[in-house]
């Protein structure tokens, strides 16, 4: 039925990527007693945060793209569409690294680490997140900027 | 220990990120298009990270300390103000722009490595940016 509704999504491999993502922060908590929280570790390894032992942060995240390169590989290659537009592309990182400083997280940390301690910071800072990306693409696409 | 920790979370996370289609700024894009094409399939991806860190948080309750660290070092911050939802907001805003958040970011570096640098430096001068404005309310 869902395949039926919504033929593009992914629904299994979705879930599958998510237990992943799950145990990735079940390693970084049960192992080194931190939050798996992707701008923060990313702030902390550039030295522009306190927090997690700064070799911790940076090896987590040099992990990234190569766990993802050897998922990709191990796929034959992944689809993937990016924005068409580099100053679009520039003004969103620019405004996700400032939002994630300011409130203290993104998807990984708040969305995965924080709702599942049922932390009511994350709990608010993902519905806020997530209202606000729904909100952007809605007028991004009512002023004919979809892609 | 405490490094093999790191590296090997990071690349969990990033396979992860790869096969469960969140690599692709369309489809997170997709997600956030309520009123479009929706394409759910980041609510699995978030089901089923949040079900296995759900069973991790009620193992760490019974542990007395990490495997390689001396404590657990977790926020310990309730305070729900402005800059808790004013910053999710705006980042929102730049998830609905791009359909990039952090991680899937950093782990198309090198899948993708034009289109995903310009938004990551993007990203590391909006982290700076936010680090001077910090200097300087204080």
């Amino acid at each position: 039925m869902l395949s039926e509704l919504f033929p593009h999504a992914q629904p299994l491999h979705g879930f599958i990527g998510g237990i992943l993502i799950g145990l990735a922060g079940a390693v970084m908590l049960l192992g080194a007693g931190r939050i798996a929280g992707v701008s923060g570790l990313a702030a902390r390894t550039l030295g522009l945060a306190s927090g997690a032992p700064r070799m911790l942060a940076a090896l987590f995240i040099v992990g990234l793209p190569i766990g993802a390169l050897i998922m990709t590989t191990a796929l034959g290659g992944i689809e993937s569409r990016f924005p068409p537009s580099y100053a679009v592309l520039a003004v969103a990182g620019l405004i996700t690294g400032f939002g994630t400083r300011l409130g203290s997280g993104c998807t990984s940390g708040h969305g995965v680490c924080g709702l599942s301690r049922l932390s009511p910071r994350s709990i608010v800072a993902t519905g806020s997140f997530i209202a606000s990306g729904m909100v952007t693409v809605a007028l991004v696409n009512a002023l004919g900027g979809g892609w | 220990m405490r490094h093999l920790i790191g590296l090997l979370s990071g690349m969990l996370f990033g396979a992860g990120l790869a096969i469960s289609g969140m690599m692709d700024p369309s489809r997170v894009r997709g997600f956030l298009d309520v009123a479009g094409n929706w394409d759910p399939t980041l609510a699995f991806v978030m089901g089923g990270a949040v079900l296995v860190m759900a069973l991790a948080w009620l193992v760490q309750r019974r542990m007395p300390a990490p495997v390689a660290c001396e404590e657990f070092s977790l926020p310990g911050t309730r305070i729900i103000d402005g800059k808790l939802i004013g910053g999710a907001a705006l980042f929102g805003i730049g998830w609905g722009l791009g359909g990039l958040c952090p991680g899937p970011a950093v782990a198309s570096l090198v899948t993708n490595p034009v289109p995903a640098a310009v938004f990551v430096l993007a990203m590391v001068a909006g982290m700076v940016g936010f680090r001077l404005t910090e200097g300087g309310s204080k």
